[in-house]
């Protein structure tokens, strides 16, 4: 609410305590519709553009990370068939280079397993020869296994069916994590042997230890029922199960989403591998990967922000500057023409008034001397010397006709003064005049003028209609402002400026602070409905500025109200100085 | 003193004239210029009063016509219009010495003549 205030325009809360035709000038609703089809033709398409850009962009930064794991996993998956591969090739180039009986010598089996380890590096941790009946019959490595029975196993049946076979990982005897390659060897009269080796899980996880993955995450082996075959940095250690579903079988690489424990969302990237019974699988958590979006994205909005609020401001300020103009133009045009009407109506009135007056002095005069004639008369005659009643109603008759000669002139010289240039004026007497006028209201109303002017106020230069014309209107304003029997005090003194300073001071009921901006506006009239154009103080106003003065007010509701009139006194007291 | 009233009210010059009559001053009126100029072949005034607006002709116009006449007579004119403005105009045309509005006071208007008429002999003097 309080930035509203702040942007809020001026003419906002106008329209309602205003004149008949406001309607005519409603700005707000042009502020309104300015406001309303500027922001949306230029918010709209920027919203638009940057909520593509958005999602375009969004889409741009999955698929990078997507494709960028999918490589990850792809290149892993090599690196880990090619591990097996070259392993079970190395033991079958083994089977087919020696005799069964050669292998069964416990010093050429030690040395082939030295060769092994020289050229294949980690990983072979055992050696052990098994008959056809699954007996071993050779061993070397650091376990104590010779002579154990291997028939009833399930790997023995499968090479003994498929002629090789990748175990997963398992703790076995020796209770450590390792796995088994075991290759069938021997002639094809059923008599089989089968070279085993027991290789360390070290190389695997060698490998997957040096995948650059980023901060949090994850590559591991797990076979094909879920349990890991490599420890996991966030899903368990070893031959645990793993904390999410098993994927589903594809020969190729594939991702897909998930959550972890704590819900976080996962990219998963996976990948069967032919050559055992492992998956691989590279886990990354979607937040850290999409961190760079993240910061793309903020940066995004923030500028859909700052552009949106400037272009708003822009916006805001310039409808209101150009509604404000509009605004001004409309009321300065329409006062003109209301003064301009009003100018034209007095100049009527003064004519009316002039015409009237001479024809209602022509017949007075008439009057004046058939009844001077018959005072006369009645003076000369002795019969009617004396008849004071006779004398008496000649009298009267001769008192009424000078009280409408007086009207008469007091019309005729204000209708002479709607017409006047600048003269040598005494307000005093320009007051006096007007309240000739309206005196006998006020005295209908019982509403006491105190007039105060003094004796000695120096005449100066001004328009004399015009000054006549603001006093009219302020003190019926004021008339139309106080309750029968109240009080209007109108003062006259120099304020060593070179101005005159008229007050008008009522004790009406005064104007609420919130009117007393608007008061000189046109329009603006608290009387709609009884009358009132709102025109009278806008006029007066005007008037003021033509004499080239000022018009001031104060007012506290309920009390009353106090105009002050600033005239400016030019050539004063010229006469005076001739 | 004698006087010449015109004005196109004839009710108005005819109760003039008497009431002056009776304060001794002699009154004559006419109330078309035309019978006030004939007058003037026969008659010799002091004072003309002449109403401002008449028909035909008006006051300032007849006074420039009567002057030729008769140019040592005074002139004060009388209106019902207030217009002083244009008056003065006129007047300052016309060069007319007095100006008094409708309805006057007989005494007022005595007084301007007798001031007009004194003035008058005091130039000449």
């Amino acid at each position: 609410m309080g930035l509203w205030k702040s942007i809020k325009p001026s003419f906002w809360d106008q329209g309602e305590a205003s004149g008949n035709r406001r309607h005519l000038f409603n700005y707000r609703r042009i502020w309104k519709l300015a406001v309303i089809l500027t922001g949306g033709v230029s918010l709209f398409p920027l919203i638009l553009i940057t909520v593509v850009n958005y999602t375009a962009m969004q889409h741009a930064f999955e698929s990078e990370f997507q494709l960028r794991t999918a490589r990850i996993v792809s290149n892993t998956r090599r690196a880990i068939s090619f591990f097996l591969t070259e392993r079970k090739s190395a033991m079958d180039f083994i089977v087919h280079d020696n005799s069964l009986s050669s292998l069964k010598d416990p010093d050429r089996l030690a040395r082939i397993l030295e060769n092994l380890g020289r050229s294949f590096g980690g990983g072979f941790v055992d050696l052990g020869v098994i008959d056809s009946s699954g007996q071993q019959v050779n061993y070397v490595g650091p376990y104590r296994l010779e002579g154990k029975d291997y028939s009833g196993q399930e790997w023995f049946g499968q090479v003994a069916e498929y002629g090789v076979h990748v175990s997963d990982v398992f703790l076995g005897y020796r209770n450590v994590p390792h796995m088994v390659v075991a290759v069938k060897g021997g002639g094809e009269g059923g008599s089989f042997y089968v070279l085993r080796a027991a290789l360390s899980i070290q190389p695997f996880e060698g490998l997957l230890s040096n995948l650059e993955l980023g901060g949090e995450g994850d590559a591991f082996l797990i076979n094909r029922e879920g349990i890991l075959q490599t420890s996991s940095r966030h899903y368990g250690d070893v031959l645990g199960e793993i904390p999410l579903p098993l994927p589903e079988y594809t020969p190729k690489t594939k991702l897909m989403e998930g959550r972890n424990a704590v819900g976080e969302e996962l990219f998963i990237g996976y990948r069967y591998i032919e050559e055992g019974p492992f998956v691989l699988m590279v886990i990354k958590k979607k937040d850290e990967l999409m961190k760079p979006w993240a910061r793309v994205r903020v940066e995004l909005i923030v500028f859909l922000v700052v552009s949106a609020s400037i272009i708003m401001a822009v916006i805001l300020g310039m409808s209101t500057y150009m509604v404000r103009k509009i605004q001004i133009a409309d009321e300065k045009r329409v006062s003109t023409l209301h003064q301009v009407e009003y100018a034209n109506k007095m100049a009527s009135i003064g004519r009316l008034a002039a015409s009237v007056a001479h024809e209602i002095n022509n017949p007075l005069a008439v009057i004046n001397e058939k009844a001077g004639l018959i005072q006369d008369l009645f003076k000369l005659k002795e019969a009617y010397e004396k008849d004071e009643r006779l004398l008496g109603l000649v009298d009267s008759v001769l008192a009424c006709v000078e009280r409408a000669g007086t009207i008469t002139k007091r019309l005729l010289n204000f209708a002479r003064n709607l017409e006047a240039d600048v003269e040598e004026v005494q307000v005093g007497d320009v007051i006096k005049e007007v309240l000739g006028f309206i005196g006998k209201e006020a005295e209908l109303r019982d509403i006491k003028i105190h007039l105060d002017v003094p004796e000695n106020f120096p005449p100066f230069e001004c328009d004399r209609g015009k000054l006549q014309q603001i006093f009219l209107n302020i003190i019926n304003n004021a008339l139309g402002a106080v309750q029968d029997g109240g009080n209007l005090d109108i003062g006259l003194e120099r304020d060593g400026k070179g101005f005159a300073v008229v007050t008008f001071e009522d004790d009406g009921c005064g104007i609420p602070k919130h009117d007393l901006t608007r008061i000189f506006e046109p329009f603006f009239s608290t009387k709609t409905g009884q009358g009132g154009t709102g025109l009278g103080l806008c006029i007066t106003c005007g008037l003021v500025q033509e004499v080239e003065g000022t018009i001031k007010v104060e007012s506290e509701e309920g009390k009353g109200t106090r105009f002050t009139v600033y005239i400016p006194m030019r050539n004063v007291g010229k006469e005076e100085r001739v | 003193m004698r006087v010449l009233l015109v004005d196109d009210e004839k009710e108005l010059v005819d109760a003039l004239a008497e009431r002056l009559s009776l304060r001794g001053i002699h009154a004559d009126w006419a109330t078309t210029c035309k019978d006030a100029l004939n007058k003037l072949d026969t008659q010799k005034y002091d004072v003309a009063l002449l109403d401002v607006k008449m028909p035909k002709l008006s006051g300032i116009e007849l006074k420039k016509e009567m002057e030729k006449k008769a140019p040592d007579m005074k002139f004060i004119f009388l209106t019902g219009h207030g217009s002083e403005a244009d008056f003065r105009a006129g007047s300052a045309e016309a060069g007319a010495e007095y100006y008094l509005v409708k309805p006057v006071g007989i005494d007022t208007l005595v007084a301007k003549m007798r001031e007009v008429v004194r003035e008058g002999g005091g130039r000449r003097a």
